[in-house]
């Protein structure tokens, strides 16, 4: 009876240390889950003469993934969507954000660009529309607009085969 | 020659500092430049998370507190500024917690501490009372008290 209590705190520790040890700190709760994908028009990056708008994708489920040519991460993450592109298992589209455009075209003739069409946020104002606190970060979104999903930072092999593959299909029904 | 040199040298440098100007305030509108410093320091910048959007030199930071004093110029209120930001970046900006179900194991969670070590002590101690067994004094340890406690004559007077 006496080790219960001692028992008892000690687990408790250890659950809270377990739940608290295993968090990634930056990854902060996007409150843009399952809210209508805030609407843009930018020009594209390949041709800038044209723009594109969320609007466009209307009825599609899609992934807009936010990249730059300065960020570290988003060179970890780009083979794994040059092979997704390649299934055509969703349509990527790329918010380059926060780069040149000098920077970035030469960046995708070197890696392979994944993307159908990437937009330039220049001034980064769609990237604080969107939340984005660092790249890469990936929005999964619906036939009506609404972001289902929301990914910080590199998707790993894991997370586009369990979470944002299957949930794809499921909207995609 | 040297002489003539330092005395040129000398001379530029006086003329610079003719030339030279007091710093100018960085910002146009010192009042405005005050709001939006002090709403920053109640935001947190996300890319390094310790630090608040006042101090912080992210490049996020910095456009960040460009979008607060755009909107305040655009006559916006502190709230609805907050608004904005907790829209996008979620309440995890906000460095003072707000009290909402996800926060209150936060707010109360140290009373509710206090309150049950409160409770655990009381209880101890109504324990430790029950424990205590009264033992009266028998007549011999009565009277040896006494002639220890009686005041020796001598001494008092």
């Amino acid at each position: 009876m006496r080790y219960i209590i001692p028992l008892v705190l000690f687990l408790g520790l250890v659950v809270f240390l377990a739940i608290g040890l295993g968090r990634d700190p930056h990854e902060v709760p996007s409150p843009l889950v399952n809210k209508p994908a805030p609407a843009f028009r930018l020009a594209q990056l390949k041709d800038p003469a044209k723009t594109f708008s969320p609007e466009e994708m209307r009825g599609k489920v899609w992934l807009l993934n936010v990249w730059a040519s300065w960020c570290f991460s988003c060179r970890e993450e780009h083979p794994l969507l040059i092979e997704a592109a390649r299934t055509g298992a969703l349509p990527i589209y790329g918010l380059n954000y926060r780069d040149k455009r000098e920077d970035a075209l030469p960046w995708l003739t070197e890696l392979g660009d994944p993307y159908v069409l990437s937009v330039s946020d220049l001034d980064a104002r769609v990237g604080m529309d969107y939340g984005v606190y660092g790249a890469p970060e990936s929005y999964l979104i619906d036939r009506n607009g609404v972001i289902r999903f929301k990914q910080i930072g590199p998707i790993s092999p894991d997370v586009w085969e369990k979470t944002i593959l299957p949930l794809a299909r499921e909207l995609n029904k | 020659m040297k002489r003539v040199a330092v005395l040129l040298m000398l001379l530029v440098g006086v003329a610079f500092s003719i030339v030279g100007k007091d710093a100018q305030p960085l910002a146009a509108d010192p009042v405005l430049e005050e709001r939006v410093l002090s709403l920053a320091k109640e935001l947190r910048c996300l890319v390094c998370q310790n630090e608040t959007l006042a101090d912080s030199r992210a490049d996020l930071a910095q456009d960040l507190r460009n979008q607060i004093r755009e909107q305040m110029k655009a006559g916006k209120s502190d709230k609805e500024i907050i608004a904005f930001m907790t829209e996008r970046y979620g309440k995890f900006i906000l460095y003072r917690p707000p009290m909402d179900p996800t926060t209150y194991l936060l707010w109360f969670g140290p009373f509710i501490l206090l309150l049950g070590g409160l409770l655990f002590l009381f209880r101890y101690v109504k324990q430790r009372r029950a424990l205590i067994i009264e033992q009266p004094l028998s007549a011999d340890e009565r009277k040896r008290a006494e002639s220890l406690l009686k005041p020796q004559g001598k001494e008092i007077a």
